[in-house]
């Protein structure tokens, strides 16, 4: 008769820094929030107004107009970053684990430096570049015979909000970089070999034999890139201010909850509103990752070597 | 035994430290731009007198100061002296209890009923906020490119476009020095600048709180109207423009007519090699009674939670004294005593801002009081508003119905 096995507390142990920590500075105040957003002021004090929040932002056109255009320009905010932050991080990489490719540790670290800069720096220096009256920006364009195609990015409403997305693709460039750079050096040797034994080099290897087994960290990345930028504040804040300008433009999901939830200026903190948006926030970034899990990454093939 | 008698020791050090130490006073604030004049000027005048308390002076960035104020009073964690912003942002914290009533501090006598009604309860009876100064709206201008181009002063709006259009035809210098991008210069500097004159001040402010005009009506879209104008006379890319960028655009002598407000005087002292001048927003035909916008900016009040609200007191006591208007008046040129006693000002500048208050009629920015306590924001619109009119997004008429339509959603009288 064996005896039971002692109850394996180690793994408790061991756990409970980091689920403490976590669910100090994460879950509770997460359910916080949630549970914020069912109150508001009424005549009595701060009272129970279960889900009239999110019926006044749905509902009330001024609310719904600015909740739908920070999410319009928050969906833009995210192609742009899918189409061209991701592609060019793959290429990136591509070219970086070619073998014959010569200070390829610096170009690493170089391409990877912006990742690391403050959104302060990084918003400061790309205003100072674009700004029509000292930047560099438009000299450089002279310089090629083109100044005719500079504009003030920044302050107009049609290229303002896509001039940030890629302000914040060549910040972030990096990361997916990284990422699938380090997928395709974990690719075995003996499958490029036996590639190449079948005279699949070049271009069509890297269509047929690397991208198929990087794509599950295409998909991470994906993700990684959803949640980030439907989080995004820092750099719209920093270079265009809470009010999102021109014309509200370059208003996405976090300056708008930022507005709201603290005031600005003139206008006064509503925190009840302000987690009725940061609720939606939760559940569309919620609703995308569960499409993804399940949607998406349970198709994956995996490749076991 | 030994032991006991050592931690009674220390348990009596820690608890007499505070009773022995001096009061150290902390003061929250938007101006970091002052930091060095506190530290410099005013708080060693302060402890000539009181040496027993010592004062910090501990700014956070303007832009901030309202989210990170409201966040640190929440927390309990404010300073004891509050700078207060004008009217409801003040309000509705002496309302949530953070500011104290100061309604019978002695140095409140020394303030007119104007000077005081930003920061007092809608019927009068309670004040909140030690005022310390107003700011006046106006144009500076490049004197030497004035002269340069044989410029006089504008004091019509006939006069003023004609000397933007000369500026702008001889091409040496930008006419005015302003961007959108920053929003708040269009609305500030341009909406509320030039247009007391044409709602005529304190009468049309008034008569909007009290639903008799509406934003609608043509003396209120005027100043839209004329703001459509400044688009031509606008640098290159001014849409990209912020806000220092068109100072440093002034300053380094680039652009000749910078819309402005007196708070600028120190810096533009500081940073400007040329003459400068200043006249009052022009009237629309010669002889017409001048407006201008003598806004009631900056008080100081009390943190209801302070426990240190003795010496805070005294300090306030002080801050409305005459004596500590002539020193911050003076520091500060730009930003006028509301004390009642006059106060001497040794800047030519300042002295020419100031002077508009003896010919011309004072009234404060229309959307500061009551108008801006619903949602939408009055002032956040406008700053949008003007921004568009000016950048050519949005008609004035478009701009000025979206306004009315926005202040009637919330405010009654308007309805």
């Amino acid at each position: 008769m064996a005896a039971r096995r002692p109850f394996r507390w180690h793994i408790l142990v061991f756990l409970a820094p980091a689920v403490l920590v976590y669910t100090a500075i994460m879950i509770i105040p997460l359910f916080g929030t949630l549970n914020l957003s069912l109150f508001n002021k009424g005549p009595g004090g701060v009272e129970f107004v279960g889900l009239s929040n999110f019926a006044t932002l749905f509902g009330d056109p001024r609310w719904s107009a600015s909740f739908w255009n920070a999410l319009g320009n928050n969906a833009w905010f995210f192609l742009i970053h899918m189409l061209v932050q991701n592609p060019i991080g793959i290429a990136l990489a591509a070219i970086l684990s070619t073998p014959r490719l010569r200070m390829a540790a610096f170009y690493r670290t170089a391409i990877f430096i912006p990742t690391i800069l403050s959104f302060v720096i990084v918003g400061f220096v790309w205003k100072l570049i674009l700004s029509p009256i000292w930047g560099i920006a438009p000299g450089l364009l002279d310089m090629v015979g083109l100044k005719s195609l500079f504009a003030p990015w920044l302050g107009r409403e049609e290229y303002a909000l896509t001039t940030l997305a890629l302000i914040s693709v060549w910040q972030f460039v990096g990361i997916p970089m990284m990422l699938i750079y380090a997928a395709m050096l974990s690719i075995p040797d003996e499958i490029l070999e036996a590639a190449e034994m079948d005279g699949i080099t070049g271009t069509s290897q890297f269509w047929k034999i690397k991208l198929p087994l990087i794509l599950p960290s295409i998909g991470i990345i994906s993700i990684l890139t959803f949640v980030g930028n439907f989080n995004a504040f820092d750099l719209i804040y920093v270079a265009q201010g809470a009010l999102a300008g021109p014309d509200f433009s370059t208003d996405i999901l976090g300056t708008f909850l930022y507005r709201t939830f603290f005031g600005f200026q003139l206008q006064l903190g509503d925190p009840y509103m302000g987690s009725a948006i940061a609720g939606a926030m939760f559940g569309i970034i919620l609703l995308g990752v569960c499409i993804y899990l399940f949607g998406i990454q349970t198709r994956l093939r995996r490749y076991q070597f | 035994m030994k032991k006991t008698y050592l931690t009674a020791l220390l348990t009596s050090t820690l608890l007499a430290g505070p009773a022995l130490a001096q009061t150290t006073l902390t003061i929250e604030s938007w101006r970091n731009d002052d930091l060095v004049i506190w530290q410099d000027s005013i708080i060693p005048a302060f402890n000539a007198q009181h040496p027993d308390i010592t004062v910090v002076f501990s700014p956070s960035a303007p832009a901030e100061y309202n989210a990170v104020l409201n966040s640190k009073l929440s927390a309990g964690s404010a300073g004891d002296l509050i700078t207060c912003r004008p009217f409801d942002a003040s309000l509705e914290l002496f309302n949530q209890g953070h500011l104290a009533d100061l309604t019978d501090l002695a140095g409140m006598s020394n303030f007119s009923d104007v000077a005081k009604s930003a920061w007092q309860t809608d019927d009068g009876a309670a004040s909140f906020c030690v005022p310390m100064a107003s700011v006046i709206h106006g144009f500076i201008y490049n004197a030497d490119a004035f002269e340069a181009l044989g410029i006089d002063v504008p004091a019509t709006e006939a006069e003023f476009y004609a000397a933007l259009d000369k500026i702008k035809a001889d091409g040496t210098y930008i006419p005015l020095a302003m961007g959108t991008n920053d929003q708040w210069e269009a609305a500030t500097m341009g909406y509320n600048n030039i247009g007391p004159t044409y709602w005529k001040g304190e009468e049309g402010r008034r008569a909007l709180i009290a639903g008799e005009q509406k934003l609608t009506d043509p003396q209120w879209v005027a100043p839209f109207e004329q703001l459509a104008k400044w688009k031509d006379y606008l640098g290159d890319g001014f849409e990209a423009q912020t806000y220092p960028d068109s100072q440093n655009l002034f300053t380094l002598g680039r652009a000749a007519v910078y819309p402005a407000g007196s708070w600028e005087i120190s810096g533009f002292n500081t940073q400007a090699d040329f003459k400068m001048g200043a006249f009052a927003p022009p009237v629309a035909a010669a002889g017409d009674t001048c407006y201008i916008s003598d806004h009631t900016d900056i008080a100081i009040g009390l943190n209801a939670a302070s426990p240190n609200a003795e010496a805070a007191r005294v300090f306030l006591d002080w801050v409305g004294s005459p004596a500590f208007a002539t020193l911050y008046a003076n520091a500060l040129p730009g930003f006028f005593s509301l004390n009642s006693t006059p106060v001497e000002m040794e800047d030519p500048l300042a002295q020419e801002f100031v002077s508009w208050r003896g010919k011309c009629e004072p009234t404060i920015r229309s959307t500061y009081q009551i108008l801006s306590r619903g949602t939408p924001n009055l002032e956040n619109e406008t700053w949008n508003a003007s921004a568009n009119v000016i950048r050519g997004s949005e008609t004035p008429a478009d701009a000025a119905k979206r306004l009315q339509d926005g202040l009637a959603s919330w405010y009654d009288p308007q309805k």
